[in-house]
């Protein structure tokens, strides 16, 4: 799905890590660890080509990320949902168009209207479904963002801190969402710093731990 | 053809995602409006004047003076034999002598109305009208000049040179102010797109992350800006063409001033035109802003 083969990145000369490899294999999970600084959104961006490496690869489903056009990261980006700590909709759409948005910029209007349904009761945002973004809560935004992401039905979600602004309840619902699509057969990244969330997964998904720090990228496992 | 349909129907879920902006909107389709009305009338203007400069041309064309010696004595004698040669010469349609109120008429700017013609040693003028295949000048100025010295053919071509001209130079000008006014469409509607693009910079992320083609993104700047330049420079055309039926009509230029046969395409082109510039500026300056965005 995603590959990075001994890829660094540094920002004005300043490097954040180096020689990187990791792979995402099909229907992993992943949680990306580290403290504040290491890189780990960073990382998230060189995988859904929001950054291109400095040197080594990203291999975007097959892809070298670096070459390609505007056009084909636009096309790898139709196949990963990308959930940020804060999410940005279009304040001037409802919360049901914003989460179709993808199926319309894919020309897929028309397939909005079955799936949107569906997918408003699955996040429970059924009744907020004609609200704008701006009167949601924070829980509700996370939601909505998530939507927004798995409606492609793409193969990777990757979520930044998706859990930072809400409290345990929600947090352990937007997590129980992520399995349940890990389930389905996609392939989760989520960047977290806390490890109580992931503690709490545990014996819910078959998740690899990744530490990012001090430039290098270890499986933490066991020491959490 | 499509494209332009696809243009002008757009799609609805797709102009959507741009949010609609006031004050943008409307200054683009006043300055194009205005812009328009600026054209036209300048347009008309220009192609009047061309029009009015190409029949006095025409008419001056046709005809030619023929100015005979001022010799009282033998005045009734030339001017029989000036006509009859101009009778007798082929490609002359008519020929007239200018009667005494006439030739007053003509001296009227510098003498005066009351001139005293009959006491005074002028020259009696000839109107000569060409036929459809006129006379070579030459030739009947030098049979003239046989048979009446003295006699001088003016076929007015040193005043119809420069009036073709300035005919030429005043559709010089309105071609060029066409120009202008083109260039500060697209000027004036880069910058509306570019300030449109930053306010919505955060659109335009949102839209980039869940995989929005570049040019999906520009389409819905684009139709938009096209559009609203298109119904301003409608309006604008519109406008001017009332005020062109408005003008007074004095019988001289001023009522002339208007479209006339094929001019009549301009009005029609103005805005096609207007709409094409405004594609083009906001299509380039929504490019170039996205490619300063990953």
């Amino acid at each position: 799905m995603i590959e990075f083969d001994n890829v660094s990145y540094d920002y004005g000369g300043s490097p954040l890590f180096s020689q990187l490899s990791l792979t995402l294999a099909p229907g992993s999970f992943h949680f990306l660890t580290g403290p504040s600084g290491a890189g780990k959104t960073t990382l998230l961006r060189l995988c859904y080509g929001d950054l291109q490496a400095k040197t080594g690869k990203v291999r975007l489903f097959g892809q070298d990320a670096g070459t390609l056009d505007r056009d084909g990261v636009a096309m790898s980006r139709r196949r990963i949902g990308v959930v940020h700590q804060e999410c940005q909709f279009l304040d001037h759409l409802s919360v049901a168009e914003n989460i179709a948005l993808p199926l319309t910029v894919a020309g897929r209007s028309a397939e909005a209207d079955g799936n949107l349904q569906e997918l408003l009761s699955w996040v429970g945002l059924g009744p907020q479904a004609g609200r704008l973004p701006p009167q949601l809560s924070g829980g509700e935004r996370q939601r909505a963002a998530l939507a927004r992401a798995v409606i492609m039905s793409p193969d990777v979600i990757i979520a930044d801190e998706p859990t930072g602004n809400v409290d345990w309840d929600m947090s352990q619902r937007l997590l129980a969402l992520l399995v349940e699509l890990n389930r389905m057969g996609k392939t989760v990244l989520i960047a977290t710093h806390d490890l109580t969330m992931i503690r709490s997964l545990k014996s819910d998904v078959d998740a690899r731990v990744l530490r990012l720090k001090d430039g290098q990228i270890t499986a933490a496992g066991a020491a959490l | 053809m499509k494209g332009l349909l696809d243009l002008i129907v757009g799609d609805p879920q797709a102009d959507r995602v741009v949010p609609p902006t006031g004050i943008t909107a409307r200054l683009t389709v006043f300055v194009a409006g205005v812009m328009a009305f600026l054209a036209l009338i300048a347009l008309a203007i220009s192609l009047t004047t061309g029009r009015v400069a190409d029949r006095w041309a025409d008419e001056l064309a046709q005809a030619a003076t023929l100015r005979l010696p001022a010799d009282p004595d033998q005045a009734s004698g030339i001017l029989i034999k000036a006509l009859e040669v101009l009778e007798t010469t082929p490609g002359v349609a008519s020929a007239r002598a200018l009667s005494s109120e006439e030739q007053q008429a003509l001296l009227a700017p510098w003498f005066g109305t009351d001139l005293p013609l009959d006491t005074l040693s002028i020259p009696q003028l000839i109107e000569v009208i060409a036929a459809e295949d006129p006379y070579d000048p030459a030739g009947l100025q030098a049979r003239l000049t046989a048979e009446i010295p003295g006699a001088v053919l003016d076929d007015h071509g040193s005043w119809r040179a420069p009036l073709l001209a300035a005919a030429s130079r005043v559709r010089l000008i309105g071609g060029a102010v066409i120009l202008l006014i083109a260039a500060s469409v697209a000027a004036m509607i880069t910058l509306a797109a570019h300030a449109s693009l930053s306010a919505n910079a955060q659109v335009i992320r949102v839209l980039r992350q869940i995989g929005a083609r570049d040019v999906y993104i520009a389409r819905a700047f684009v139709r938009r800006y096209t559009l609203r330049t298109g119904l301003g420079a409608i309006v604008g055309v519109v406008s001017a063409l009332i005020v062109l039926q408005l003008l007074p009509d004095d019988g001289g230029f001023i009522a002339e001033v208007g479209f006339a046969g094929a001019g009549w395409i301009w009005p029609v082109i103005v805005p096609l035109l207007a709409a094409v510039v405004a594609f083009f500026a906001t299509r380039a300056a929504a490019f170039a802003r996205l490619r300063e965005q990953t």
